[in-house]
Formats: C-alpha cells, sequence, structure tokens
C-alpha cells in the first residue's frame, strides 16, 4: 500500500461528499416535478412523449398502477431488446456481419438489461453489432437506470405524504429523470470519454500491422456514448468483453476516476434527495454516513490483500502486489477501488479482473452484492435497499425501548415490517438456493475454470451478482451456456422485481399513514446511535446469512493460498 | 387490476418506441457527429500511420515479442493481444495452471536479466489483454537485452526510457508507466539515424 493510494481513496471520497448536495438538489427539483433549466430546451420532447403515448403527467397513481405501469414498460422493453438481438443478421449497422444470437442467450441479456444487471454472457466485440449495442442495450443503461430511480421517488413520497392513496405518475418521473437528469450529464461525460481516447465511430474494426509486422485487427464501435451511461446508470454492460479494463473503454486514469465517481453520484444524491423530501436533511446524512462507513472498511481491506499480493507468486521470485488481471496504468489501488465501488453500487463494470484478485480481495466485491448493494447501491436501487433495512432497523430498536417505532414521521407496524423481510429474504434465497442447484449437477459444474474452493467461488459470485443486480462476474465461469443463461436470467428477473413489488407496497402503505411527530421517547434517526444501528443490522442480517457459503469459498481459497496449496 | 394492465399498454409500446429512437439512435449518432467533428483522432481509435498503413494504436497494447523490442505484458487475449477478444486469464490466486505459467516465465526472463526479482507486471496478464502499458521497473528490466540487441549504448537505451515515463495526474491519479508502443516506435527512430 501506497500513501498515493489512500490519497486516492480520500480524494474520491472527498469529491464525491461534495456533489452528494447539489446532485441531491438536481434529483430533489425533479422528484417534485419543478422546472429545471434544461426544460426550455428538452420541455418540448418531454411534452412530445407524453402526447403521443397518451399520458397526463399529472394524473396520480396508487402504488398498485405505479407498479403494474412499471412492470408493463419493463416487459415492453424486454420484448423490444429479445427482438433487435434475435434479429441481429437482418438489422444494419452490422459491419462485422454478426448473426443472431441463440434464443437463451437474447433472453438472458434482455433481462440482464431490463433488470439494470448487465450481466453478459456474451463477448461484445464478437457478438454484437452496432445497432444492438445502441438500439438494443443503451436504451435499457437509461431507462433501467430511470426506472430505479422513479421507484426510489416512489418510496420517498410514500415516507412524505401524509394520508394519501398515491404515490406520483410513473411515466413522468422516469421520463423526467432520462431527459433532465441522465441524458444531458451523458452528453458531457461522454464528449470528454471521446477526448481522452474513447472511440465512437460506427466502423466496427480496423486492421493494424504493428512494428513487428503481424496483423492485428481492433474492435471499434460507438463506445463513448454506451461508456457514459454504462456507468452513470450503474448498469456495467461493457462495449467489449473485458469491460472497463480495455483500454478503448477506460483509456486514462483519469476517466477511470471520472466512471467511478459516475458510478456513485447519483446513489449519493439520492441519500440527500430523501433528507429533502422527508423534511429533515440529517436523515439523508445519517444513512449516507453509513454507506461511506461500509465503503471505506470494505475498499481497506480489498486494497491491503491486493497490496500484500499472493504469496505463491512471492515464492516464484514475484516480489509485490498481486498484478495478474490488473492494467498498469490502473496498478493496485485503483484496481482495488473500483472493484469495491462497482460491487458497492450495483454497477457491475470492472477495470480488473475480479476472479485473478487474492481470495479475501475478492470476498469483498462478492459480500458487498450479498449485502444487497445498499452500500450507495444502484441508481434508486441502493436508497429503497437500504430503507428496507431501515425498517427493519427501526423495527429492532422500537423492540429494544418497548414503543412502537416511527421512521421519519410514520410509524412502522406489521405490514411494513413484513414486506421489508420478504423483500430482503429474496436474495439470500436466491443466491444460495441456485448456487446449491449448480454446485451439485453437471451442467452447473461444467462452468467454473478455476478447480477447488475457487471454483465453487466462481458459481456463488455468478448467482450472487445476478440475483443482486450487479452484472460483475469472477469470469472464469463459462457462463454462455443454456444452463447458466436460464438459471441466471430467471435470478436476476426473481432479484429484481420480486424486491420492488413489496417496497411499492410498502410505499403505498406509508403515504396513507397520519404523520406522527416525534416524542421525547421516539428512536432518533439521526445521529451516531442510529448509523451504527444500521451498519449493525446490515452487516448481521445482510452478511450472517452468507457467511457459510463465504467459508466454503473465499475463506478456503484464501487458507490454501497462505499455505501454498494448488488446485 | 385489469384496467391498469389495460391503461398501461399504449405507454408501455409508444414510450419504448419513442425512447428507443431518442436513446438507441438520435444519441449514440449525435455522439458520433459530434466526436467525428471535435476529436477525429481519437474517436477513430487514436491510430497511427506510417506511409500511410496503420501501425497501432496509442490507446491499445501489442504483443511485441521479438528481444529488439521491450516486450509487451502475458496477455490472454486470443493469441495475444488479439484485439477482437479482449479478456484477462481469470486464473484465480490457488490456480495451479497460474503457478506454473508463471514459473515458466520466470524462468526464461531469469536467464536474461539483471536481479533476482522480477517485475510483477512482466509475468501477469492484464485484465483486458491489451495493456499499452508495462511499469518502468519492467521497462528498466529489459534495457539490457535491447541494447545489446541492438548495439546500443546501455545508457542512450535507459535514458529513452526515462523520457518515456508516464507520471500519475497531479502525483496519485494513475501509476508511472511506460508506454510500449511510443518506446518502441521511438527506438526504431533512434536506430535508423546514424549514432551521433
Amino acid at each position: 500500500m501506497t500513501f498515493q493510494g489512500w490519497l486516492l481513496v480520500a480524494a474520491f471520497t472527498g469529491v464525491l461528499l461534495l456533489l452528494a448536495k447539489p446532485m441531491g438538489l438536481w434529483l430533489f427539483a425533479l422528484y417534485e416535478g419543478r422546472r429545471t433549466p434544461l426544460h426550455p430546451l428538452l420541455g418540448p420532447v418531454e411534452r412530445g412523449f407524453y402526447r403521443l403515448s397518451g399520458i397526463d403527467p399529472a394524473e396520480e397513481q396508487g402504488w398498485r398502477r405505479y407498479t403494474v405501469h412499471m412492470l408493463i414498460f419493463n416487459a415492453a422493453l424486454l420484448l423490444f431488446t429479445y427482438a433487435v438481438l434475435r434479429l441481429q443478421g437482418m438489422l444494419p449497422l452490422n459491419p462485422l456481419g454478426f448473426g443472431g444470437t441463440s434464443a437463451d442467450l437474447a433472453f438472458n441479456t434482455a433481462i440482464s438489461f431490463t433488470a439494470n444487471t448487465n450481466w453478459q454472457s456474451y463477448g461484445g466485440e464478437s457478438t454484437m453489432s452496432n445497432l444492438s449495442q445502441m438500439l438494443g442495450l443503451t436504451i435499457h443503461n437509461f431507462l433501467s437506470a430511470a426506472t430505479g430511480i422513479a421507484l426510489a421517488f416512489a418510496l420517498f413520497r410514500g415516507f412524505a405524504r401524509r394520508e394519501m392513496k398515491t404515490i406520483g405518475n410513473f411515466w413522468a418521473d422516469m421520463t423526467r429523470v432520462t431527459l433532465y437528469l441522465l441524458l444531458p450529464i451523458c452528453v458531457v461525460i461522454a464528449v470528454f470519454y471521446i477526448a481522452s481516447g474513447v472511440p465512437q465511430t460506427l466502423a466496427g474494426s480496423v486492421d493494424v500491422t504493428t512494428l513487428e509486422g503481424v496483423k492485428q485487427t481492433l474492435a471499434l464501435g460507438p463506445v463513448a456514448s454506451q461508456e457514459a451511461i454504462k456507468l452513470l446508470g450503474t448498469n456495467g454492460g461493457g462495449f467489449f468483453n473485458a469491460n472497463s479494463a480495455h483500454p478503448f473503454e477506460n483509456p486514462t486514469a483519469l476517466t477511470n476516476f471520472v466512471q467511478m465517481l459516475s458510478i456513485f453520484v447519483i446513489g449519493t444524491g439520492l441519500t440527500y434527495c430523501f433528507g429533502k423530501a422527508v423534511g429533515d436533511t440529517r436523515q439523508g446524512w445519517a444513512i449516507l454516513s453509513a454507506m461511506m462507513l461500509l465503503f471505506l472498511a470494505g475498499a481497506a481491506i480489498t486494497y491491503w490483500q491486493e497490496a500484500a499480493g499472493n504469496p505463491v507468486l512471492h515464492q516464484l521470485g514475484v516480489a509485490g502486489g498481486n498484478m495478474e488481471g490488473k492494467e498498469v496504468r490502473f496498478g493496485i489501488a485503483q484496481s482495488a477501488l473500483f472493484a469495491v465501488v462497482t460491487t458497492a453500487a450495483s454497477c457491475g463494470a470492472v477495470n480488473a479482473m475480479h476472479d485473478s484478485f487474492t481470495a479475501l480481495g475478492g470476498m469483498i466485491p462478492l459480500f458487498n452484492m450479498q449485502l444487497g448493494e445498499v452500500v450507495v447501491g444502484g441508481v434508486g436501487a441502493g436508497i429503497y435497499g437500504f430503507l428496507l433495512f431501515a425498517i427493519l432497523a427501526i423495527f429492532v430498536a422500537g423492540l429494544m425501548v418497548g414503543r412502537t417505532p416511527e421512521c421519519a414521521g410514520k410509524k412502522i407496524e406489521a405490514r411494513e415490517v413484513k414486506l421489508a423481510v420478504l423483500a430482503i429474504a429474496v436474495l439470500p434465497l436466491v443466491i444460495l438456493g441456485f448456487t446449491a442447484i449448480a454446485s451439485v449437477t453437471g451442467a452447473g459444474l461444467a462452468g467454473p475454470l478455476n478447480r477447488g474452493p475457487h471454483g465453487f467461488s466462481e458459481i456463488l459470485y455468478a448467482f450472487t451478482s445476478a440475483a443482486a443486480n450487479n452484472g460483475s462476474a469472477f469470469a472464469g465461469l463459462s457462463a454462455n451456456t443454456p444452463f447458466y443463461n436460464g438459471m441466471l436470467g430467471v435470478a436476476m428477473w426473481i432479484g429484481r422485481f420480486f424486491i420492488i413489488v413489496p417496497m411499492l407496497a410498502i410505499a403505498g402503505g406509508l403515504a396513507e399513514k397520519k404523520y406522527t411527530p416525534p416524542t421525547a421517547g421516539s428512536f432518533p434517526t439521526t445521529g451516531p446511535l442510529w448509523i451504527g444501528l444500521l451498519i449493525g443490522i446490515v452487516a448481521i442480517v445482510g452478511g450472517l446469512t452468507f457467511l457459510p457459503s463465504l467459508a466454503l469459498g473465499p475463506i478456503a481459497d484464501h487458507l490454501a493460498m497462505m499455505g501454498g496449496q494448488l488446485f | 387490476m385489469d384496467k391498469d394492465i389495460i391503461s398501461s399498454l399504449r405507454p408501455a409500446f409508444v414510450m419504448t418506441l419513442l425512447f428507443a429512437a431518442l436513446l438507441g439512435l438520435v444519441y449514440p449518432l449525435a455522439m458520433t457527429g459530434i466526436g467525428q467533428a471535435l476529436f477525429p483522432v481519437q474517436a477513430n481509435g487514436s491510430l497511427v500511420r506510417d506511409n500511410g498503413r496503420v501501425v497501432g494504436s496509442t490507446v491499445v497494447g501489442q504483443a511485441f515479442a521479438s528481444d529488439r523490442y521491450f516486450h509487451s505484458r502475458p496477455s490472454a487475449a486470443g493469441d495475444g493481444y488479439d484485439g477482437l477478444a479482449s479478456s484477462g486469464s481469470n486464473l484465480g490466486p490457488t490456480s495451479r495452471v497460474l503457478a506454473e505459467r508463471v514459473k515458466a516465465d520466470v524462468a526464461r526472463l531469469s536467464g536474461t536479466a539483471p536481479g533476482p526479482n522480477v517485475p510483477p507486471d512482466l509475468v501477469t496478464t492484464s485484465a483486458s489483454g491489451l495493456d499499452p502499458h508495462i511499469s518502468p521497473e519492467a521497462a528498466f528490466y529489459q534495457v539490457d537485452r535491447v541494447a545489446r540487441v541492438r548495439s546500443l549504448d546501455p545508457a542512450s537505451v535507459r535514458r529513452i526510457v526515462e523520457q518515456a515515463i508516464e507520471t500519475p495526474l497531479l502525483g496519485f491519479l494513475g501509476e508511472p508507466r511506460v508506454n510500449l508502443f511510443k518506446l518502441n516506435r521511438r527506438l526504431d527512430a533512434l536506430g535508423a539515424k546514424p549514432a551521433a
């Protein structure tokens, strides 16, 4: 570990915290449906979209209608992308002449991008035409992110509204977030990426005769436009197989820094927006503090382990940190930090190969996802996931002090706690259940590249990543098979929508409740005690569930690594 | 519930088509236009041409295996530096395949080189398989060999390496590194000139 490395972590955290409030205020303006400085430019587009699709943006929706409209829209997007991928061979902008993808791959990919997971069973540059990347995939990067933020807005309204039966209008939320937040930021960032060396062209590839006289073909394409939203929307689906490790996706340390910030900036802004929505910004800061403490703990462990390196290689005369699967321009510090950021959020972009991390260095990304990606988390999904944990935490606090718990002025009663537990239980059920199936069936066991405990880690990581809608991988796993495409597709769908529906039911129920002003006996939902309780609940409920599986995978792998045992 | 579904159908399908047009076509094509107009070199892959022939990109790595050149890192992209198949090795920390590969590379390198300790990046595959850089240590490690094969003064080769080192932005963003394509081209340019 170096001083420069810690400076990087400190600078990243500092810039992020500085951006939280301005981003939060912008989000709050969209949450309230206020005019923004961009309205003169994009307002006509917004109104045109409403008119053509027959939407009245002022029409308020109850939680059921909000949920159904969101689900049907996502189903329509899913069908659209499935069709684009299957018909790829007949569609234009296909310079490398790829055929349509297999049915199971199209199924897996369409779900993957709809569910903001962006798990990729395919190698981008060898499977997807430029049209598929743009029309089939880039749109999901925007709309799955916009859906997530809209859902967070709906839950905020549940806390903020009093005795109302509605939680907003899904179409208005989703459209405003796309037009006034995601699109403008992406335009700016994409230009920056292009200037830094990220290609943006409709050409498919270029032939190079290297200095040694060998022919090398470099894949090109409209990379920068997709890269910008890939990180900002915590999607993570790369244009190329190697994702943000590919020099064309992430050419410099500065683009890397911007990519890491892009992943976190909306998620942190939403904590501030939540505070504004419930009329007490300290509540937002309390949530962000708990998230940041969990994040920094994870970053420290991964950085420490990667810098310490692999004893197996040290014995062979290779001193220093673990550089297998890492790029020289990023080195240890930026690779470790990126890995923790991308899994704390539900991004899943990678700038280093997590599969080749040291055992414990790779366990932290895995553990981050198992916590439910509530450490900042995916855009929208992080904050609503965290608020589910907050409901559980306030319930536990209520049990301890013997009072009906309240959170942000709303009584938390049996219905909310039941629904929150239902949503939180989805993740362990899918991850552990599906991993168990894959670990005892031939089709599942055919997947791992590595042997021994690390092979088990590859399977566990895949289902964790899918169910938590992350999309990063221990990429040694051969996942482009009907078994894994199917199982992981189902895991992604359940992991996204089986959490969303109970969450929206909570939002609807909370909106109908009366406001309960805090009294001397209320448990404060700000301050260090609350932050400590939140961290405790997240770590215990989220973490302990998975401890046995971690012991079988990364922890066993670590002991083998320290003992020099190879598989 | 039925009313909710029916009322969602038109907006769901119309919005899908509208956003597909805006985000899937207008946005990427507009960015392509802007990129091609403002940054034509970068937008097309930062290619370098010699006499009209594309010899490489300053952004993406290519394989250097000849002893006349500073060697690139091992690569897991296809058969090595395959620009259509970027990939890492994905071998885990306890992989026997990894340990044996590293062992063989160390044995090969330490036959030709100064110190006992091999710089880690020289015997590990990068994440993309297309890493354009090596560390300064890995470059210095190869100075003697390159100087010998090219019949150059090691001190002058060392100086070229020193000039080629790129330092971290603001002192902490990124790592000290050497772009191999640029370094080896400079080496070729030097060889072409008469010795000064």
